[in-house]
């Protein structure tokens, strides 16, 4: 049913993504499907890389662990950010298309007071992407 | 320097910097009651503490910090104006070095780096940011004030606030002398003061890796020192610098908006019009903010880009047409005439002149530089270090030149050649109104002029408050969003806070203050530039 799992994937909060790469991993391994790990970093050099270049290798190298941990496909795609807090939603949006992924799992937090200040961005993803989105809290 | 081949570079050759320390090591993440938190510590708390407890204290003690605070500043732009006008000098003779050395041939974010911005977008935030609300209270104002000092009888007297000794009763001279040192304060070496800070941060951070604050500019010179608290007290005093200078301004702002709307519509001159007016551009600002750097700044910095030029042919066409057009290059002409006499930093005749004007203004221009500085390192990725210092340095001073000439040039010209002494009898903050006044269509160009002035607070202010972020959360551009949403309501607070209880004065000459301390880490920069350069020419060429 599905070919292509995008997996849009925060590499300073791995700890929090778990139960979201599990899924993924299950899903993949189900219908036999890639997982497309998608990161987005800042332009400026940040916490996971001094260039958006190191962060791509970073990114890679998350993508091997996952795939031998696992025992599935994958592939990564990185992107760099002018400002990276309000333009993630579209970014990540862009990035599922550009991945010709037909499903995303993506991890979400519970709710709460903030979101109605600012969107979550699983929700914005969720409401506007075309394929099927699995939010995982 | 320690550098390492194992980390990948950016878009082409570059020479990354490996040092131990990890962005965003001391942060402290967490959250506040539902909002995320990721602060420097203890750079955040620091610097809000202390902004905070100045606050207090000048409004406890406002007759003593008032004067303290003035007398400090007037002291240093006195004492020390042969230090500004120095090391100003330096700044603009290294920016135009590096425009004719091969160094010049580095590109920000390596060697194949592509622009983020288009020079449309590029140039309306480096305006907007740099110099937009100053030109617009200034442009028609300090013309005239230097063209009467020079013109008037004691022109060189010990009294005289003349440029060089002035022309006294010479209308033809004064008017040339007072173009040139109007200039002069918006050309060269205000966009040369920029330009050194924000290469140096684009550099150290686009190339080097290391992150976007102002400490990392003194990498070269303290190493991994910066990491501590040398660095904590740079990055603290920028905060200081910005957060002060930002809202002193907006609170003198909503005065002048006030002014300028009670002129036009007959709004009350009333503290509670001015506290709307800062509400309203912080809510403003605050939108602005929550769209993020390419829907809010960005796009709202085009816009008053566009309307400034449309008031700009305005005034051009409907005034003094052939006037503004040969006065241009008579300008420029006088402005290159006069250009080392006005800069030199010794042995000055014209001391209130010189100290009270000059070293006033480089102290200012100084003490922005943080926010400004940070703000076109930010925009300012894929350009190389040439294109960067033609484009931040030499053309907004052709535009500079432009808008003096068109705006005080025509008050000028009012004055000179019909008599009108409306633009002279005007307070300050009407004296852009006093002369459109007297052109067609004043009713539209007056309301023109008020937008652009509250859209360009609205762009500080947005940009401000990113700057500020930035710098509390460690040189991390990804903080949560309700970080900048603090600092924005946070400098609206301090604005309305120093109008309502007084001390915006004591504030802000606290805030250009600071332009000492801040002059003497500008000439690191200088050193930290051509070192940094250097390095990268080294890569290129290998």
């Amino acid at each position: 049913m599905y070919r292509n799992i995008a997996v849009p994937v925060d590499l300073e909060h791995v700890d929090r993504l778990e139960k979201a790469l599990s899924t993924a991993a299950d899903l993949a391994n189900h219908y036999n499907a890639k997982v497309c790990y998608i990161g987005v970093t800042t332009v400026q050099p940040s916490a996971l890389g001094h260039t958006p270049e190191e962060y791509a290798q970073k990114l890679a190298a998350f993508g091997r662990d996952q795939a031998a941990k696992h025992g599935i496909e994958v592939t990564t795609l990185a992107r760099a950010a002018h400002d990276l807090p309000v333009d993630l939603d579209k970014i990540l949006l862009d990035a599922i298309s550009d991945a010709e992924a037909d499903a995303v799992v993506m991890a979400s937090h519970v709710p709460g007071l903030a979101d109605h200040f600012f969107a979550s961005n699983a929700g914005t993803v969720a409401s506007e992407s075309k394929v099927s989105v699995f939010v995982i809290r | 320097m320690t550098t390492t081949d194992d980390l990948p570079q950016p878009e082409g050759a570059a020479d990354v910097i490996q040092t131990e320390y990890q962005i965003g090591q001391d942060n402290i993440k967490g959250s506040v009651g539902p909002f995320g938190l990721d602060i420097h510590n203890p750079v955040f708390l620091v610097s809000g503490l202390s902004i905070v407890a100045f606050v207090v204290l000048t409004l406890a003690l406002q007759n003593e910090t008032e004067a303290w605070f003035n007398a400090l500043r007037n002291a240093l732009t006195g004492n020390l104006a042969w230090f500004f006008l120095g090391s100003a000098n330096v700044f603009v003779v290294l920016c135009l070095f590096l425009i004719v050395t091969p160094l010049g041939k580095v590109r920000l974010g390596g060697e194949n780096a592509t622009p983020d911005y288009s020079y449309t977008g590029w140039f309306a935030m480096l305006f907007a940011a740099g110099m937009g609300i100053g030109l617009m209270f200034y442009g028609v104002s300090e013309p005239i004030s230097h063209y009467a000092s020079s013109f008037a009888e004691g022109a060189g007297g010990p009294d005289s606030w003349a440029p060089l000794g002035g022309a006294a009763g010479d209308a033809e001279a004064s008017i040339r002398l007072g173009m040139a040192a109007t200039i002069f304060h918006w050309g060269l070496h205000p966009w040369a003061i920029y330009a050194i800070v924000a290469l140096a941060l684009a550099l150290f951070s686009y190339n080097k890796g290391l992150p976007l604050t102002m400490r990392s500019i003194f990498y070269p010179i303290f190493g991994d020192a910066v990491w501590g608290w040398t660095g904590h007290i740079i990055d603290i005093l920028a905060v200081f610098a910005t957060l002060f200078g930002l809202a002193t301004s907006l609170g003198f702002g909503a005065e002048q908006a006030n002014a300028g709307l009670n002129y036009l519509f007959g709004l009350p001159a009333t503290d509670l019009s001015k506290v709307l007016l800062i509400i309203g551009i912080t809510g403003v600002a605050l939108l602005s903010v929550m769209a993020g750097l390419d829907a809010g700044v960005k796009r709202l910095s085009e816009i008053n880009m566009g309307l400034a030029a449309l008031l700009l042919i305005f005034v051009i066409v409907v005034g003094p047409t052939v006037a503004i057009l040969t006065g241009f290059f008579e300008n420029l002409l006088a402005y290159a005439e006069y250009l080392i006499p006005l800069s030199n930093p010794v042995g000055r005749s014209d001391a209130n002149f010189s100290q009270g004007w000059t070293a006033f203004y480089w102290a200012w221009w100084i003490s922005w530089s943080p926010f400004v500085g940070m703000f076109i390192a930010r925009v300012s990725r894929g350009r190389t270090v040439r294109e960067f210092i033609i484009c931040v340095l030499l053309i907004p001073s052709l535009v500079c030149v432009l808008w003096m000439t068109v705006f005080g040039g025509t008050a000028i010209q009012q004055i000179v050649q019909t008599g009108f002494q409306g633009v002279v009898d005007a307070s300050l903050e009407l004296k852009l109104f006093a002369m459109l006044d007297q052109l067609p269509l004043a009713g539209i160009t007056s309301f023109v002029g008020i937008v652009l002035v509250i859209v360009f607070f609205v762009t500080s202010s947005d940009s401000g408050s990113l700057v500020i972020d930035t710098i509390t959360a460690g040189g991390k551009t990804n903080a949560p969003t309700p970080q900048r949403v603090f600092w924005c309501i946070f400098e609206g607070l301090v604005a309305i806070t120093l109008l309502l209880g007084g001390g915006l004065g004591a504030l802000q000459a606290m805030a250009v203050s600071t332009g000492l301390p801040f002059t003497i880490v500008l000439l690191g920069a200088c050193y930290a530039i051509v070192k940094g350069l250097q390095s990268e020419r080294a890569i290129m060429t290998k």
